[in-house]
Protein backbone atom coordinates (compact mmCIF):
# COMPACT_ATOMS: atom_id res chain seq x y z
CA UNK A 1 0.00 0.00 0.00
CA UNK A 2 1.29 3.60 -1.11
CA UNK A 3 2.04 5.87 1.29
CA UNK A 4 -1.10 8.59 2.11
CA UNK A 5 -0.82 12.39 2.32
CA UNK A 6 -2.69 14.89 3.11
CA UNK A 7 -3.25 18.07 -0.25
CA UNK A 8 -5.33 21.20 1.63
CA UNK A 9 -7.70 22.77 -1.05
CA UNK A 10 -8.80 26.44 -0.18
CA UNK A 11 -9.87 28.47 1.23
CA UNK A 12 -8.54 30.63 -1.49
CA UNK A 13 -8.19 28.35 -4.74
CA UNK A 14 -7.89 29.55 -8.53
CA UNK A 15 -11.02 27.16 -9.52
CA UNK A 16 -13.22 28.93 -6.69
CA UNK A 17 -14.35 32.06 -6.31
CA UNK A 18 -15.56 31.49 -2.85
CA UNK A 19 -13.35 30.32 0.32
CA UNK A 20 -13.79 26.42 1.30
CA UNK A 21 -11.33 24.46 2.74
CA UNK A 22 -10.95 20.47 1.94
CA UNK A 23 -8.15 18.39 3.54
CA UNK A 24 -7.80 15.64 0.84
CA UNK A 25 -6.31 12.37 1.66
CA UNK A 26 -4.67 10.53 -1.22
CA UNK A 27 -2.67 7.84 -1.79
CA UNK A 28 -1.26 8.36 -5.02
CA UNK A 29 -3.32 10.39 -7.60
CA UNK A 30 -6.61 8.97 -5.55
CA UNK A 31 -8.79 10.57 -3.19
CA UNK A 32 -9.55 8.28 -0.70
CA UNK A 33 -11.03 10.75 1.59
CA UNK A 34 -12.16 14.11 1.81
CA UNK A 35 -12.50 16.34 5.33
CA UNK A 36 -13.94 19.73 4.54
CA UNK A 37 -13.75 22.97 6.83
CA UNK A 38 -16.10 25.89 6.53
CA UNK A 39 -16.26 29.05 8.53
CA UNK A 40 -14.24 31.54 6.45
CA UNK A 41 -17.16 33.71 6.04
CA UNK A 42 -19.57 33.23 8.48
CA UNK A 43 -21.32 36.37 9.18
CA UNK A 44 -23.72 35.43 11.96
CA UNK A 45 -27.01 36.87 10.14
CA UNK A 46 -29.19 34.84 11.90
CA UNK A 47 -28.91 36.70 15.14
CA UNK A 48 -29.44 39.70 13.24
CA UNK A 49 -33.23 39.35 13.10
CA UNK A 50 -32.80 40.37 16.81
CA UNK A 51 -31.47 43.40 15.62
CA UNK A 52 -33.47 44.50 12.79
CA UNK A 53 -37.13 45.51 12.31
CA UNK A 54 -38.97 42.45 10.52
CA UNK A 55 -39.63 44.43 7.84
CA UNK A 56 -36.13 45.50 7.39
CA UNK A 57 -34.64 41.93 7.14
CA UNK A 58 -35.44 41.43 3.85
CA UNK A 59 -32.66 42.97 2.57
CA UNK A 60 -29.64 41.00 4.92
CA UNK A 61 -32.15 37.74 4.07
CA UNK A 62 -31.31 39.27 0.30
CA UNK A 63 -27.52 39.64 1.20
CA UNK A 64 -27.34 36.51 2.70
CA UNK A 65 -25.96 35.08 -1.02
CA UNK A 66 -25.80 37.48 -3.96
CA UNK A 67 -26.75 34.86 -7.03
CA UNK A 68 -29.71 33.33 -5.22
CA UNK A 69 -30.68 37.17 -3.53
CA UNK A 70 -34.43 36.83 -4.32
CA UNK A 71 -35.20 33.77 -3.43
CA UNK A 72 -33.85 34.51 -0.39
CA UNK A 73 -36.00 37.54 0.37
CA UNK A 74 -38.72 35.86 -0.83
CA UNK A 75 -38.64 32.78 1.26
CA UNK A 76 -38.38 34.91 4.36
CA UNK A 77 -41.30 37.25 3.27
CA UNK A 78 -43.76 34.54 2.51
CA UNK A 79 -42.68 33.24 6.23
CA UNK A 80 -43.79 36.53 7.98
CA UNK A 81 -46.91 36.71 5.34
CA UNK A 82 -48.08 33.64 6.31
CA UNK A 83 -47.17 34.10 9.84
CA UNK A 84 -49.19 37.68 10.01
CA UNK A 85 -51.97 35.70 7.57
CA UNK A 86 -51.22 38.16 5.04
CA UNK A 87 -52.59 37.13 1.53
CA UNK A 88 -50.26 38.43 -1.65
CA UNK A 89 -52.03 39.78 -4.79
CA UNK A 90 -52.20 37.46 -7.61
CA UNK A 91 -49.55 40.15 -9.74
CA UNK A 92 -47.89 39.68 -7.04
CA UNK A 93 -47.33 36.06 -7.31
CA UNK A 94 -46.34 35.96 -10.97
CA UNK A 95 -43.80 38.52 -10.65
CA UNK A 96 -42.28 37.08 -7.88
CA UNK A 97 -42.17 33.77 -9.96
CA UNK A 98 -40.88 35.80 -12.63
CA UNK A 99 -37.60 36.97 -10.99
CA UNK A 100 -37.53 33.96 -9.17
CA UNK A 101 -36.83 32.02 -12.68
CA UNK A 102 -34.78 34.87 -13.95
CA UNK A 103 -32.58 34.85 -10.39
CA UNK A 104 -32.64 30.75 -11.75
CA UNK A 105 -31.52 31.24 -14.91
CA UNK A 106 -28.69 33.67 -14.37
CA UNK A 107 -27.69 31.44 -11.57
CA UNK A 108 -27.47 28.43 -13.98
CA UNK A 109 -25.92 30.13 -16.79
CA UNK A 110 -23.09 31.65 -14.30
CA UNK A 111 -22.81 27.65 -12.54
CA UNK A 112 -22.38 26.45 -16.17
CA UNK A 113 -19.65 28.60 -17.15
CA UNK A 114 -17.52 27.74 -14.12
CA UNK A 115 -18.08 24.38 -14.36
CA UNK A 116 -16.70 25.02 -17.71
CA UNK A 117 -14.44 26.57 -16.43
CA UNK A 118 -13.44 23.95 -14.13
CA UNK A 119 -13.14 21.61 -16.65
CA UNK A 120 -10.60 23.88 -18.50
CA UNK A 121 -13.38 24.95 -21.22
CA UNK A 122 -12.08 28.26 -21.42
CA UNK A 123 -14.24 29.36 -23.99
CA UNK A 124 -17.42 27.75 -22.71
CA UNK A 125 -17.43 29.55 -19.89
CA UNK A 126 -17.12 32.87 -21.67
CA UNK A 127 -19.87 31.97 -23.68
CA UNK A 128 -22.33 31.09 -20.76
CA UNK A 129 -21.28 34.17 -19.33
CA UNK A 130 -21.83 36.24 -22.48
CA UNK A 131 -25.59 34.97 -22.16
CA UNK A 132 -26.07 35.04 -18.67
CA UNK A 133 -25.65 39.30 -19.29
CA UNK A 134 -28.62 39.03 -20.71
CA UNK A 135 -30.61 38.07 -18.31
CA UNK A 136 -29.26 40.50 -15.81
CA UNK A 137 -30.16 43.43 -18.06
CA UNK A 138 -33.64 42.36 -17.56
CA UNK A 139 -33.00 42.24 -14.12
CA UNK A 140 -31.28 45.84 -14.63
CA UNK A 141 -34.59 47.02 -16.47
CA UNK A 142 -37.18 45.71 -14.38
CA UNK A 143 -35.73 46.40 -10.72
CA UNK A 144 -32.78 48.73 -11.48
CA UNK A 145 -30.35 46.03 -9.87
CA UNK A 146 -27.96 43.59 -11.59
CA UNK A 147 -27.76 41.30 -8.41
CA UNK A 148 -29.24 42.56 -5.60
CA UNK A 149 -32.90 43.40 -6.58
CA UNK A 150 -34.30 44.61 -3.63
CA UNK A 151 -37.90 44.17 -5.22
CA UNK A 152 -39.56 41.54 -2.71
CA UNK A 153 -41.06 43.35 0.51
CA UNK A 154 -43.78 41.78 2.96
CA UNK A 155 -46.82 41.94 1.03
CA UNK A 156 -46.14 41.83 -2.48
CA UNK A 157 -43.19 43.47 -4.35
CA UNK A 158 -42.25 46.66 -4.74
CA UNK A 159 -42.25 47.72 -8.46
CA UNK A 160 -44.55 46.50 -11.14
CA UNK A 161 -43.59 45.44 -14.64
CA UNK A 162 -45.50 47.25 -17.49
CA UNK A 163 -47.50 45.41 -20.13
CA UNK A 164 -44.75 46.62 -23.06
CA UNK A 165 -42.01 45.60 -21.22
CA UNK A 166 -43.63 42.08 -20.40
CA UNK A 167 -44.44 41.63 -23.98
CA UNK A 168 -40.95 42.86 -24.97
CA UNK A 169 -39.48 39.98 -22.56
CA UNK A 170 -42.20 37.55 -24.16
CA UNK A 171 -40.80 38.07 -27.50
CA UNK A 172 -36.68 37.91 -26.50
CA UNK A 173 -37.49 34.09 -24.92
CA UNK A 174 -37.46 32.70 -28.44
CA UNK A 175 -34.43 34.02 -29.54
CA UNK A 176 -32.85 33.59 -25.97
CA UNK A 177 -34.24 29.84 -25.73
CA UNK A 178 -32.38 29.41 -29.08
CA UNK A 179 -28.94 30.19 -27.76
CA UNK A 180 -29.42 28.21 -24.56
CA UNK A 181 -30.31 25.57 -26.48
CA UNK A 182 -26.90 25.84 -28.54
CA UNK A 183 -24.84 26.16 -25.34
CA UNK A 184 -26.78 23.36 -23.83
CA UNK A 185 -26.02 21.09 -26.87
CA UNK A 186 -22.34 21.78 -25.95
CA UNK A 187 -22.60 20.31 -22.71
CA UNK A 188 -24.89 17.50 -23.29
CA UNK A 189 -23.25 16.38 -26.63
CA UNK A 190 -19.80 17.36 -26.69
CA UNK A 191 -17.57 14.58 -26.41
CA UNK A 192 -14.85 16.38 -24.26
CA UNK A 193 -17.33 17.17 -21.63
CA UNK A 194 -18.95 13.46 -21.46
CA UNK A 195 -15.34 12.10 -21.53
CA UNK A 196 -14.41 14.29 -18.37
CA UNK A 197 -17.82 13.97 -16.61
CA UNK A 198 -19.53 10.61 -16.88
CA UNK A 199 -19.14 8.14 -14.25
CA UNK A 200 -17.12 11.13 -12.18
CA UNK A 201 -18.05 11.59 -8.59
CA UNK A 202 -21.38 9.03 -8.66
CA UNK A 203 -23.72 8.87 -5.74
CA UNK A 204 -26.56 6.38 -5.94
CA UNK A 205 -30.34 7.49 -5.20
CA UNK A 206 -30.64 5.65 -1.57
CA UNK A 207 -27.40 7.66 -0.68
CA UNK A 208 -28.63 10.52 -2.31
CA UNK A 209 -31.42 10.23 -0.02
CA UNK A 210 -30.20 9.19 2.93
CA UNK A 211 -27.09 12.61 2.92
CA UNK A 212 -29.95 14.70 2.86
CA UNK A 213 -28.97 15.99 -0.38
CA UNK A 214 -31.14 19.19 -2.59
CA UNK A 215 -31.94 20.46 -5.46
CA UNK A 216 -30.04 19.34 -8.85
CA UNK A 217 -27.85 17.30 -6.88
CA UNK A 218 -30.44 15.23 -5.05
CA UNK A 219 -32.60 15.19 -9.23
CA UNK A 220 -29.71 13.93 -10.70
CA UNK A 221 -29.59 11.00 -8.19
CA UNK A 222 -33.10 10.14 -9.14
CA UNK A 223 -34.73 11.69 -6.22
CA UNK A 224 -37.84 13.98 -7.61
CA UNK A 225 -37.60 16.22 -5.42
CA UNK A 226 -38.38 20.43 -5.90
CA UNK A 227 -40.63 22.50 -3.65
CA UNK A 228 -41.92 24.13 -6.37
CA UNK A 229 -44.14 21.58 -6.49
CA UNK A 230 -46.31 22.64 -3.79
CA UNK A 231 -47.23 25.69 -5.75
CA UNK A 232 -45.78 28.54 -3.49
CA UNK A 233 -45.96 31.80 -5.13
CA UNK A 234 -47.32 30.92 -8.36
CA UNK A 235 -45.72 27.76 -9.27
CA UNK A 236 -49.16 25.97 -8.73
CA UNK A 237 -51.04 28.13 -11.33
CA UNK A 238 -47.91 27.14 -14.17
CA UNK A 239 -48.01 23.29 -13.84
CA UNK A 240 -44.54 22.51 -12.80
CA UNK A 241 -42.82 19.32 -13.17
CA UNK A 242 -39.13 18.86 -11.82
CA UNK A 243 -36.04 17.43 -13.91
CA UNK A 244 -34.87 14.38 -13.03
CA UNK A 245 -32.05 12.21 -14.12
CA UNK A 246 -31.00 8.83 -12.52
CA UNK A 247 -27.56 7.89 -13.04
CA UNK A 248 -26.32 10.15 -10.01
CA UNK A 249 -22.95 11.93 -11.82
CA UNK A 250 -21.15 15.06 -12.47
CA UNK A 251 -22.85 14.40 -16.34
CA UNK A 252 -26.17 14.22 -14.81
CA UNK A 253 -25.76 16.98 -12.30
CA UNK A 254 -25.01 18.99 -15.68
CA UNK A 255 -27.42 17.84 -17.70
CA UNK A 256 -30.51 18.81 -14.61
CA UNK A 257 -28.94 21.91 -14.50
CA UNK A 258 -29.03 22.74 -18.52
CA UNK A 259 -32.54 21.22 -18.26
CA UNK A 260 -33.91 24.00 -15.74
CA UNK A 261 -32.63 26.63 -17.64
CA UNK A 262 -35.35 25.42 -20.78
CA UNK A 263 -37.73 24.65 -18.00
CA UNK A 264 -37.46 28.19 -16.35
CA UNK A 265 -37.94 30.08 -19.66
CA UNK A 266 -40.84 28.40 -20.12
CA UNK A 267 -42.41 29.17 -17.15
CA UNK A 268 -41.11 32.91 -17.40
CA UNK A 269 -42.97 32.41 -21.11
CA UNK A 270 -46.28 30.69 -19.30
CA UNK A 271 -46.08 33.94 -16.18
CA UNK A 272 -46.18 36.47 -18.54
CA UNK A 273 -48.59 35.11 -20.79
CA UNK A 274 -50.91 34.54 -17.95
CA UNK A 275 -50.13 37.83 -15.73
CA UNK A 276 -53.26 38.67 -14.02
CA UNK A 277 -54.22 42.34 -13.35
CA UNK A 278 -54.65 43.98 -10.09
CA UNK A 279 -52.25 45.74 -6.92
CA UNK A 280 -48.72 44.50 -6.54
CA UNK A 281 -48.96 44.92 -2.76
CA UNK A 282 -50.99 45.17 0.10
CA UNK A 283 -50.91 47.03 3.17
CA UNK A 284 -49.15 45.18 6.32
CA UNK A 285 -50.21 46.15 10.08
CA UNK A 286 -49.25 44.95 13.25
CA UNK A 287 -46.63 42.99 13.95
CA UNK A 288 -45.90 39.28 13.50
CA UNK A 289 -46.57 36.76 16.58
CA UNK A 290 -46.00 32.71 15.87
CA UNK A 291 -43.71 31.01 13.96
CA UNK A 292 -43.54 29.12 10.57
CA UNK A 293 -41.04 26.61 8.39
CA UNK A 294 -40.71 28.86 5.04
CA UNK A 295 -39.53 27.02 1.76
CA UNK A 296 -38.29 27.98 -1.66
CA UNK A 297 -36.44 26.27 -3.84
CA UNK A 298 -33.21 27.90 -4.87
CA UNK A 299 -31.24 27.36 -8.01
CA UNK A 300 -28.97 24.95 -4.98
CA UNK A 301 -32.07 23.24 -3.59
CA UNK A 302 -34.60 23.97 -0.88
CA UNK A 303 -33.95 26.87 1.53
CA UNK A 304 -35.36 26.95 4.86
CA UNK A 305 -36.46 29.84 7.02
CA UNK A 306 -37.66 29.34 10.08
CA UNK A 307 -38.87 32.03 11.62
CA UNK A 308 -40.25 32.81 14.98
CA UNK A 309 -41.87 36.06 16.21
CA UNK A 310 -42.73 37.03 19.61
CA UNK A 311 -45.06 39.95 18.72
CA UNK A 312 -42.42 42.78 18.90
CA UNK A 313 -40.52 45.00 15.70
CA UNK A 314 -37.63 42.32 16.29
CA UNK A 315 -38.13 38.41 15.65
CA UNK A 316 -37.40 36.52 18.46
CA UNK A 317 -34.75 34.09 16.11
CA UNK A 318 -34.48 32.95 12.76
CA UNK A 319 -32.43 29.68 11.29
CA UNK A 320 -31.81 29.09 7.98
CA UNK A 321 -30.83 25.68 5.71
CA UNK A 322 -29.69 26.48 2.91
CA UNK A 323 -29.07 24.00 0.40
CA UNK A 324 -25.52 23.74 -0.19
CA UNK A 325 -24.66 23.12 3.64
CA UNK A 326 -27.24 20.17 2.82
CA UNK A 327 -25.52 19.05 -0.23
CA UNK A 328 -21.61 19.03 1.41
CA UNK A 329 -21.90 15.51 3.22
CA UNK A 330 -23.08 14.25 -0.64
CA UNK A 331 -19.64 16.11 -1.89
CA UNK A 332 -17.94 14.28 1.03
CA UNK A 333 -19.24 11.07 -0.34
CA UNK A 334 -18.75 11.61 -3.67
CA UNK A 335 -14.85 12.77 -3.74
CA UNK A 336 -13.12 9.30 -2.25
CA UNK A 337 -12.39 7.35 -5.29
CA UNK A 338 -11.75 10.64 -7.95
CA UNK A 339 -8.42 11.32 -9.56
CA UNK A 340 -6.84 14.39 -7.91
CA UNK A 341 -7.31 16.38 -10.97
CA UNK A 342 -10.80 15.74 -11.05
CA UNK A 343 -11.62 17.44 -7.71
CA UNK A 344 -12.33 21.13 -8.86
CA UNK A 345 -15.16 19.19 -10.98
CA UNK A 346 -16.53 16.97 -8.47
CA UNK A 347 -16.33 20.06 -5.89
CA UNK A 348 -18.38 21.87 -8.73
CA UNK A 349 -20.46 19.97 -9.59
CA UNK A 350 -22.66 20.14 -6.36
CA UNK A 351 -22.94 24.06 -7.14
CA UNK A 352 -21.27 25.21 -3.86
CA UNK A 353 -22.62 29.04 -2.50
CA UNK A 354 -20.44 29.47 0.61
CA UNK A 355 -21.75 32.01 1.31
CA UNK A 356 -25.71 30.94 1.46
CA UNK A 357 -23.54 27.93 3.59
CA UNK A 358 -22.04 30.02 6.01
CA UNK A 359 -24.50 32.35 6.27
CA UNK B 1 -4.81 54.19 -20.90
CA UNK B 2 -1.90 55.24 -22.34
CA UNK B 3 -0.15 55.18 -19.46
CA UNK B 4 -0.47 51.36 -18.61
CA UNK B 5 2.98 49.93 -20.12
CA UNK B 6 2.89 46.88 -17.95
CA UNK B 7 -0.15 43.99 -17.44
CA UNK B 8 -1.41 43.95 -14.29
CA UNK B 9 -2.43 40.60 -12.95
CA UNK B 10 -5.63 40.38 -9.88
CA UNK B 11 -5.75 37.69 -7.47
CA UNK B 12 -9.17 37.85 -6.04
CA UNK B 13 -10.39 36.90 -2.80
CA UNK B 14 -13.60 36.60 -1.30
CA UNK B 15 -13.38 37.77 2.83
CA UNK B 16 -17.02 37.04 4.01
CA UNK B 17 -18.95 39.02 1.33
CA UNK B 18 -22.44 37.77 0.11
CA UNK B 19 -21.23 36.55 -3.41
CA UNK B 20 -22.85 39.38 -4.89
CA UNK B 21 -19.23 41.56 -5.66
CA UNK B 22 -17.49 38.27 -6.51
CA UNK B 23 -19.79 37.36 -9.33
CA UNK B 24 -19.38 40.94 -10.92
CA UNK B 25 -15.75 40.56 -10.46
CA UNK B 26 -15.23 37.53 -12.28
CA UNK B 27 -18.31 39.19 -14.97
CA UNK B 28 -15.80 42.03 -15.27
CA UNK B 29 -13.80 38.81 -17.15
CA UNK B 30 -16.37 38.02 -19.20
CA UNK B 31 -16.91 39.91 -22.76
CA UNK B 32 -19.23 42.25 -21.49
CA UNK B 33 -16.95 44.02 -20.23
CA UNK B 34 -13.67 42.12 -20.70
CA UNK B 35 -10.98 43.09 -18.66
CA UNK B 36 -8.67 40.83 -20.56
CA UNK B 37 -8.26 43.39 -23.26
CA UNK B 38 -6.49 45.77 -20.96
CA UNK B 39 -3.74 42.58 -20.72
CA UNK B 40 -5.41 42.38 -17.04
CA UNK B 41 -5.63 38.77 -15.94
CA UNK B 42 -7.25 36.92 -12.75
CA UNK B 43 -4.29 34.63 -11.49
CA UNK B 44 -4.58 31.71 -8.53
CA UNK B 45 -1.25 32.56 -7.59
CA UNK B 46 -0.68 35.37 -5.16
CA UNK B 47 3.16 35.37 -6.40
CA UNK B 48 2.02 36.07 -9.31
CA UNK B 49 -0.05 39.21 -8.57
CA UNK B 50 0.04 42.76 -8.61
CA UNK B 51 -3.67 43.90 -7.36
CA UNK B 52 -4.98 42.38 -4.70
CA UNK B 53 -9.01 42.80 -4.85
CA UNK B 54 -10.86 41.98 -1.68
CA UNK B 55 -14.79 41.49 -1.18
CA UNK B 56 -16.82 41.48 1.96
CA UNK B 57 -15.36 42.21 5.44
CA UNK B 58 -12.65 40.84 8.00
CA UNK B 59 -14.33 37.68 10.20
CA UNK B 60 -12.39 36.22 12.90
CA UNK B 61 -11.39 32.99 10.63
CA UNK B 62 -10.75 34.80 7.50
CA UNK B 63 -7.93 37.07 8.92
CA UNK B 64 -5.47 35.24 9.13
CA UNK B 65 -5.72 34.02 5.06
CA UNK B 66 -5.84 37.76 4.17
CA UNK B 67 -2.78 38.76 6.05
CA UNK B 68 -0.83 35.69 4.55
CA UNK B 69 -2.32 35.99 0.71
CA UNK B 70 -1.52 40.18 1.49
CA UNK B 71 1.98 38.76 2.58
CA UNK B 72 2.97 36.94 -0.23
CA UNK B 73 2.20 39.29 -3.04
CA UNK B 74 5.83 41.23 -3.97
CA UNK B 75 5.75 44.30 -3.83
CA UNK B 76 4.76 46.80 -5.55
CA UNK B 77 1.22 46.20 -4.67
CA UNK B 78 -2.28 47.82 -4.41
CA UNK B 79 -5.45 46.43 -2.34
CA UNK B 80 -8.87 47.42 -3.67
CA UNK B 81 -11.81 46.80 -1.43
CA UNK B 82 -14.77 46.01 -3.27
CA UNK B 83 -18.43 46.87 -2.05
CA UNK B 84 -19.40 48.50 0.86
CA UNK B 85 -19.03 45.57 3.40
CA UNK B 86 -15.01 45.63 2.05
CA UNK B 87 -15.07 49.26 3.06
CA UNK B 88 -16.83 49.08 6.61
CA UNK B 89 -18.54 45.88 7.18
CA UNK B 90 -21.80 47.72 5.23
CA UNK B 91 -25.23 45.97 5.50
CA UNK B 92 -23.19 43.28 7.72
CA UNK B 93 -21.30 45.53 10.29
CA UNK B 94 -23.81 44.70 13.73
CA UNK B 95 -23.30 40.81 12.82
CA UNK B 96 -20.78 39.44 15.96
CA UNK B 97 -18.44 37.76 13.73
CA UNK B 98 -17.27 40.95 12.01
CA UNK B 99 -14.48 42.84 12.79
CA UNK B 100 -14.74 45.26 10.17
CA UNK B 101 -13.87 46.53 6.75
CA UNK B 102 -10.92 45.58 5.20
CA UNK B 103 -8.49 48.02 6.42
CA UNK B 104 -8.79 46.78 10.02
CA UNK B 105 -5.97 44.01 8.61
CA UNK B 106 -3.83 45.35 5.71
CA UNK B 107 -3.42 48.82 4.25
CA UNK B 108 -6.27 49.85 1.40
CA UNK B 109 -5.15 51.83 -1.63
CA UNK B 110 -8.46 52.21 -3.48
CA UNK B 111 -12.16 51.91 -2.12
CA UNK B 112 -14.89 51.28 -4.32
CA UNK B 113 -18.91 51.82 -3.19
CA UNK B 114 -21.81 49.42 -3.65
CA UNK B 115 -23.83 46.65 -3.03
CA UNK B 116 -23.23 45.25 -4.96
CA UNK B 117 -20.35 46.76 -6.87
CA UNK B 118 -21.17 47.77 -10.50
CA UNK B 119 -18.60 46.17 -13.42
CA UNK B 120 -17.77 49.73 -14.09
CA UNK B 121 -16.98 50.75 -11.09
CA UNK B 122 -14.96 47.82 -10.26
CA UNK B 123 -12.96 48.52 -13.63
CA UNK B 124 -12.80 52.45 -12.59
CA UNK B 125 -11.59 51.21 -9.40
CA UNK B 126 -9.22 48.65 -10.81
CA UNK B 127 -7.81 51.72 -13.29
CA UNK B 128 -7.34 53.98 -10.60
CA UNK B 129 -5.27 51.47 -8.56
CA UNK B 130 -3.42 50.91 -11.50
CA UNK B 131 -1.92 54.42 -11.32
CA UNK B 132 -1.31 54.24 -7.60
CA UNK B 133 0.68 50.63 -8.86
CA UNK B 134 3.27 52.96 -10.90
CA UNK B 135 3.88 55.72 -8.63
CA UNK B 136 5.08 53.02 -6.15
CA UNK B 137 6.80 51.32 -8.61
CA UNK B 138 8.33 54.53 -9.26
CA UNK B 139 8.84 54.79 -5.75
CA UNK B 140 10.39 51.96 -5.30
CA UNK B 141 12.98 52.28 -8.58
CA UNK B 142 13.86 55.82 -6.83
CA UNK B 143 14.95 54.59 -3.68
CA UNK B 144 16.97 51.59 -5.29
CA UNK B 145 19.07 54.13 -7.03
CA UNK B 146 19.49 56.29 -3.93
CA UNK B 147 20.87 53.39 -1.98
CA UNK B 148 22.67 52.45 -4.86
CA UNK B 149 24.27 56.02 -5.91
CA UNK B 150 24.90 56.69 -1.83
CA UNK B 151 27.20 52.97 -1.89
CA UNK B 152 29.09 54.69 -5.03
CA UNK B 153 29.86 57.52 -3.32
CA UNK B 154 31.63 55.70 -0.01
Amino acid sequence: MSERIIVPFGPQHPVLPEPIHIDLVLEDETVVEAIPSIGYIHRGLEQLVQKREYTEYVYVAERICGICSFIHALCYSQGIEHIMEVEVPDRARYLRTIWSECSRLHSHLLWLGLFADSMGFENLFMRSWQLRESVLDVFEDTTGGRIIQGTCKIGGVRRDIEQEKLDEMHRTLDPFEEKCRDLGDVFLNDETVKYRLQGLGVISKDEAYALGAAGPTARASGVAMDHRETGYAAYGDLGFKPVVETAGDCYARCAVRVKEVYASIDLIRKAIEGMPDGAIDVKVKGTPNGEFFSRAEQPRGEVVHYLKANGTKHLARARIRTPTLANIPPLVKMLPGAQLADVPVVVLSIDPCISCTER
Amino acid sequence: MAFMKRSPWILHYDASSCNGCDIEVLACLTPLYDVERFGIINTGNPKHADVLLITGGINAQNREVVENIYEQIPEPKVVIAVGACAATGGIFRECYNIIGGIDKVIPVDVYIPGCAARPEQIIDGVVAALSILEEKRAKMNGAAQETEQAGEST
